[in-house]
């Protein structure tokens, strides 16, 4: 395991840990998307661009997008 | 349920995962292996340029030897689309507005002329690069799955440089539909290709072509084609109905 690699490990297990522990789900949605982004740069470290190219999409934008357009909706039946 | 409650089917479940992990994790093959056997990924990969034509393993494994996955990936998305429609169908006590974005207690600011012109520029190469790596999965990293999001991000580009309307006017939902079903559909009969020209459902029948072609390993490329555009399509649904369920829809009596 290269030094590269250890220090991304350690950083995306961060992150996750980071993405639970928000509880503020706006914030949770942008963890979710900088974390999906790490994965991705670990994938593409691990020689898997493939996988990496799939994570930046749907990890780092689809996934946030639809968590904050979720969150619009909730919020805009509130009034 | 109470919090220390959920806390116990935390942990519970937590050390069954763990129990299970280091168990797996404990019978791994070594990543190379040590003996003169060829394990199945170093099989795979010298297989690939001699056997199918393939540059990327990758597209090998994923459309030729498991092409069954491909299959399950086309429908998923489907299941996915068809989950979500029916989920988030419009409800009796709510009404379509127009399409504007908008927010509580303030005024959305309009779309400055930067992003505008940022969305716009990006969307001509985003699809490019969509297409490029539909067609060429057998070449280089990529392949349909990962060039379909890809194209879908480039379709959603256009609702992020201007308004819902733009984006929806590119399209009717009978086209998402149509798109859907021959992604879906096109699996299948390449799949139905492979029993009658070849051995089994889904197996590579088509002439193998020269190996660094675009028009090369058979029906990998064409999987590809047909997978991207379900993919595509599918997430260009899947972000329709959120965007239309999140913009358009809203509960009556909050008339604006």
């Amino acid at each position: 395991m290269t030094v590269l690699e250890a220090v991304l490990l350690i950083l995306v297990a961060a992150g996750g840990g980071c993405v639970a522990l928000v509880r503020n789900p706006l914030r949770q949605a942008m963890a979710a998307s900088l974390f999906g982004s790490l994965l991705a740069v670990l994938f593409a470290v691990a020689r898997a661009p493939d996988v990496a190219l799939s994570e930046i999409v749907v990890g780092a934008v689809a996934l946030p997008l639809m968590i904050l357009l979720a969150l619009a909706k909730i919020r805009g039946g509130q009034r | 349920m109470s919090i220390a409650g959920r806390r116990a089917a935390f942990l519970a479940g937590a050390a069954v995962l763990v129990a299970l992990l280091t168990w797996g994790f404990a019978g791994l093959l070594p990543g190379r292996p040590a003996g003169p056997t060829p394990r199945v990924g170093d099989l795979l990969a010298s297989a690939s340029g001699p056997d199918r034509h393939v540059v990327d393993p990758v597209a090998l494994v994923g459309l030729d030897a498991r092409s069954l996955d491909a299959l399950v990936a086309a429908f998923t998305v489907v299941a996915a689309v068809a989950g979500t429609t029916l989920v988030l169908r419009a409800r009796p006590d709510e009404w379509a507005g127009h399409a504007l974005d908008f927010a509580t207690g303030r005024r959305v600011p309009p779309t400055s002329d930067a992003v505008r012109v940022l969305g716009l520029g990006l969307t001509p190469p985003t699809v490019l690069f969509g297409l490029y790596l539909v067609t060429h999965g057998q070449l280089s990293p990529g392949g349909g799955f990962q060039g379909g999001v890809v194209l879908a991000a480039g379709v959603l580009l256009i609702y992020l440089a201007g308004e819902f309307e733009d984006l929806h006017g590119l399209y009717g939902d009978r086209a998402l539909e149509r798109g859907l079903a021959a992604g879906a559909g096109g699996t299948v009969a390449i799949g139905f290709l492979g029993l009658a020209a070849g051995p089994a459902f889904l197996a590579n029948a088509l002439p193998l072509g020269r190996t660094g072609d675009v028009l090369s390993g058979g029906t990998i490329p064409l999987l590809d084609v047909v997978l991207g555009l379900g993919i595509a399509v599918g997430f260009v649904a899947l972000l329709t109905t959120f965007l239309h369920q999140a913009i358009v829809l809203r509960p009556l009596g909050a008339r604006r």
